[in-house]
């Protein structure tokens, strides 16, 4: 099995690490960088748990190969938070009660980051199908979607404010 | 009517309990730090993948490890035959009539349905392991499968020689003789022929296991996905012959489980024992195919119901026959499930003078099937709330009206049903009457015969659902066949600081127990929320426990906590009864402040009681230092939440598309501790009910194949599925524990199906449709149109 020398940038440091051809890039991730935000549910592209931003994209790191990333910059669920000052979608996800379990949220919050960063104020139905690949089984979205409304909403006061 | 959450920083410590506060374990849950059981790495760890039965039935010729054992970074394979221990996974709850049969953690020479673990490979990568799994060779000499328990019954192949005829058990509760007689007597009826389909669970975190073992002190831990660690360190104890008390099972979070984390499996068996045998750690963690062919399934049953009425239109009868599916092997709790869960629901809301219901189990080769959320009272609320619609068809009443007319009235509790249980409150009209209001129910009616004229179909579909949680009084539960008492353990402690660690001996993964507990615990001590902790989920930290499941937590945990709590402040009275030189009858407990009757300047706060009771310079008489108390609490009964919901959908006839318009929700689950959490279970619960109604469903081909086995063939709702939730709830305490409530876990998804199968049926009813089975897909429902010619 060929090893690849690569580097990711995640949530801006820089790590140099050696990868097999075929190691994803959610286990590079999580087993050998020990960022373990993103979570395995289904090594197929489908729950959406794993999700990451590449380069600022929303991209599922289950079916991503961690080659693939090198030299690109990540962002996982680690690098919401700045300062110690929670992003405003995890304020919206802990004051709408957007999470049970938890294991979907990282994913889910970071496929919404997308989304505000590309429709600040999205409607409901626009909230549910941007969020129709992250699957979660505990909360039935209400609340998610109630979450992702609370987030566009702080962002919205901030930008008001003249707020970074 | 969506609770809006508080933060607890502004809510007055006297209104702790009750408060929709914002929960406290979401920060780790929202940055990353949460630690689930694949985020766990040791040192020299090792990784185990298991070679699985590709047939649903076969006999094993042969097993080559020979490959495998060769292949780089493979540091073990292990058969049945190099299995030391006993291996063989234990059913924990026996009926009079059960058939045990043997349910080894590796296949010997037979394998019983597609995933069976055959063979273990433990090596030095995660990758690597499944390499060398894939290079196991086994051949197999297939044998006829059967997935249906019906045809299972009827003259399929025998799956165990212990089990002829397929038949695990045959059970029955209520009356037969009586139930008879009052269909003779009755004036209309109406029946049923329905199937609740398998589910798959589909927790987002699949199962596994990190296993550590110690040689010098022989000291197992075992980090796992787990509802109930105490249980599973009873019963992998004796799987794997290692004494309970050198094994610590801990519960890292959790991400969800649904039932499936309750069951004890051959997997994490198999990673302590291959722990054990390597003297180093190993984790095992389930792919998501895996746990499509190895998560104990779902429901499963094959029912015919009948329903009589007298003349007036009240309920005289009511039979049921059901053969329920138990899969290949007996799982933990299988047996309850379709006996004394299901059974004993199926009076419903009802006052049903003669019920009898038969059921008999049946081996399969499909997956063991045990609980999942709900648990029998799905299955049961189903063919309750199916008939009672059909019922109300056949004498043609309205199906609110019929229904309030046969509720059990609000002054007749406790009710003792005809199926053995004793409800103990409740007010049906009163959710059914705030569901009317919310739904403008007349006005509804009114749309819907407009809309038939303009070839518009409209349905309206109730499930007055009634479920029994707070497993369970263990002297009961021990008459019923449990192997197992059904208490619930606590310990809170108080520190010489005067903050407070409450142990509890459930174990939360998502229901948010750290906040509810410690409000009811603050609540208790007269404390700040911020000064105590909640412990979970790990046996050396915990003293015991049984564990989270049958919406068990706030009923019988929290009361657990409530009781150790009291004790803590009987004990601080006396303590403060004796610095403040007052007789104890004097003495009167308020928001944490003990005072001295008549005299209130002369008091302490339990929290400088907790200081003196470690310092022990000046304690009364004999008592030892200390402020702690453990108790186990056994509740007097079960507790039965119930509530209205209803679905309201339109139906094109013409594709069997279906749409929702509403679906109204109104709960009474007794006191609440936090609303916000509440309305999240309902929520939750719903979504998963409507899964089942509309899309879920295991589905295997003749050879017993899954045939949705990934994530892109069974269908988990998404979020464009799932309509908005219009939600409210009423309030009637359970009088059976200290905190007045009854459990919400499970309430979602035993209400949902059938609040939707008979909105799509009632929108049908001028095509005649009068039942279709779930999951109502579109070419489903267009079918059920046109089998009867398609015309009104």
């Amino acid at each position: 099995m060929a090893a690849h020398d690569i580097t990711l940038t995640v949530n801006g440091t820089e790590h140099e690490l050696t990868v097999q051809s075929r190691e994803l890039l959610v286990h590079a991730l999580r087993d050998q960088l020990e960022y373990t935000g993103p979570n395995v549910g289904c090594e197929s592209t489908t729950c959406g748990a794993c999700t990451v931003h590449i380069d600022g994209k929303a991209a599922k790191s289950c079916t991503v190969l961690a080659v693939q990333a090198d030299e690109q910059e990540i962002t996982t669920v680690e690098g919401l938070a700045e300062d110690g000052e929670f992003h405003p979608i995890q304020e919206g996800f802990q004051e709408e009660h957007g999470l049970q379990c938890g294991y979907c949220t990282p994913g889910m919050m970071m496929t919404a980051t997308q989304l505000l960063a590309e429709n600040p104020d999205p409607d409901e139905d626009e909230i549910r199908e941007a969020l129709e690949g992250n699957l979660c089984r505990c909360t039935g979205y209400q609340n998610i979607v109630n979450a992702v409304e609370n987030a566009a909403e702080q962002m919205d006061a901030a930008a008001a404010r003249g707020d970074d | 009517m969506s609770v809006e959450s508080v933060d607890p920083d502004e809510v007055d410590a006297a209104d702790i309990l009750g408060s929709a506060i914002e929960r406290r374990e979401d920060p780790a849950l929202l940055t990353g730090d949460a630690e689930y059981t694949d985020d766990i790495q040791l040192p020299q760890m090792a990784h185990m993948a298991i070679k699985r039965s590709q047939h649903a039935h076969a006999a094993i010729d042969d097993i080559d490890t020979a490959a495998a054992e060769e292949m780089d970074e493979v540091v073990a394979v292990f058969t049945a035959e190099d299995i030391d221990v006993p291996g063989n996974l234990p059913v924990g709850w026996l009926l009079d009539t059960l058939e045990q049969v043997d349910h080894p953690i590796l296949a010997q020479d037979r394998v019983r349905y597609q995933g069976d673990a055959i063979a273990v490979v433990v090596a030095e990568e995660r990758y690597a392991a499944h390499d060398a799994v894939d290079a196991i060779n086994v051949d197999y000499e297939r044998l006829e499968a059967v997935t249906s328990p019906r045809a299972a019954l009827n003259g399929a192949a025998d799956l165990h020689d212990d089990a002829p005829g397929n038949t695990a058990f045959e059970w029955e509760i209520g009356d037969e003789t009586k139930t008879d007689q009052a269909f003779a007597d009755a004036s209309h009826t109406a029946s049923v022929d329905l199937e609740n389909q398998l589910l798959i669970p589909n927790a987002m975190e699949p199962r596994g296991a990190v296993a550590d073992y110690n040689p010098s002190t022989e000291e197992l831990e075992v980090a796992m996905t787990t509802q109930n660690p105490h249980l599973h360190r009873l019963l992998m104890s004796g799987v794997i012959d290692h004494p309970e008390h050198k094994l610590q099972i801990r519960a890292p979070d959790v991400g969800g489980g649904f039932g499936s984390k309750i069951h004890h499996y051959a997997d994490e068996a198999l990673a302590a024992w291959a722990a054990k045998q390597l003297e180093r750690p190993v984790k095992w963690i389930a792919t998501r195919s895996e746990t499509y062919l190895t998560d104990a399934q779902g429901r499963g049953h094959e029912t015919h119901g009948e329903i009589a009425m007298d003349d007036e239109g009240d309920i005289v009868g009511l039979k049921i026959e059901t053969d329920a599916n138990l899969g290949a092997y007996l799982s933990t709790f299988a047996p309850a499930v379709p006996t004394y869960l299901y059974g004993t629901l199926l009076s419903g809301q009802y006052d049903i003078p003669a019920i009898h219901c038969e059921v008999t189990g049946a081996f399969t080769n499909v997956p063991p099937v045990d609980a999942y959320r709900g648990a029998g009272r799905p299955e049961a609320s189903y063919v309750v709330e199916r008939l009672i619609d059909l019922a109300a068809r056949e004498v043609e009443m309205d199906p609110a009206e019929f229904r309030r007319q046969n509720f059990v009235p609000d002054d007749a509790f406790p009710y003792e049903t005809q199926v053995a249980v004793v409800y103990d409150s409740g007010d049906y009209e009163k959710t059914l009457d705030r569901a009317l209001e919310m739904l403008e129910y007349e006005d509804f009616r009114e749309r819907q015969a407009e809309a038939r004229e303009n070839g518009r179909y409209l349905g309206l579909g109730f499930s007055a659902y009634i479920e029994a949680c707070g497993l369970a009084p263990s002297e009961l539960a021990g008459q019923l066949g449990a192997q197992a008492g059904l208490w619930e353990s606590s310990l809170v402690r108080f520190h010489p600081s005067g903050t407070v660690t409450a142990f509890c001996g459930t174990s939360g993964h998502g229901q948010g127990h750290d906040t509810t507990y410690a409000q009811i615990v603050a609540n208790e001590l007269g404390i700040d929320y911020d000064d105590v902790d909640v412990v979970e989920g790990d046996t050396d930290e915990i003293p015991h426990g049984m564990g989270t499941y049958g919406s068990r937590s706030a009923a019988v945990g929290g009361s657990s906590l409530v009781t150790s709590a009291r004790k803590v402040v009987e004990k601080a009275k006396s303590i403060a009864a004796h610095q403040l030189e007052a007789d104890e009858d004097d003495i009167e407990f308020e928001a944490g402040e003990f005072r001295v009757a008549g005299a209130p300047d002369r008091s302490m706060h339990i929290q400088e009681i907790a200081q003196q009771a470690y310092l022990a310079h000046d304690m009364p008489g004999e008592m030892e230092p200390g402020l702690e108390a453990t108790s186990f609490y056994d509740p007097d009964n079960f507790v039965f939440p119930f509530g209205m919901h209803a679905a309201v959908v339109e139906v094109d006839p013409d594709t069997g598309e279906l749409e929702f318009e509403r679906y109204v929700a109104v709960d009474d689950v007794g006191n609440q501790i936090n609303p916000k959490i509440v309305e999240g279970q309902i929520h939750g619960g719903v979504a998963q009910g409507i899964g089942q109604a509309r899309y879920e469903g295991a589905e295997y081909d003749d050879n017993g194949q899954l045939l949705t086995g990934s994530m892109q063939d069974y269908a988990v709702p998404k979020a464009e599925h799932i309509p908005e939730m219009e939600t409210d709830s009423t309030v009637t305490p359970s009088p059976h524990n200290p905190l007045g409530v009854k459990g919400v876990g499970e309430a979602g998804t035993i209400a949902a199906p059938q609040a939707v199968v008979n909105a799509v049926v009632d929108a049908l009813e001028p095509f005649g449709v009068d039942h279709i089975d779930m999951p109502l897909k579109d070419e489903k429902i267009w079918r059920a149109v046109h089998e009867n010619g398609g015309e009104e």
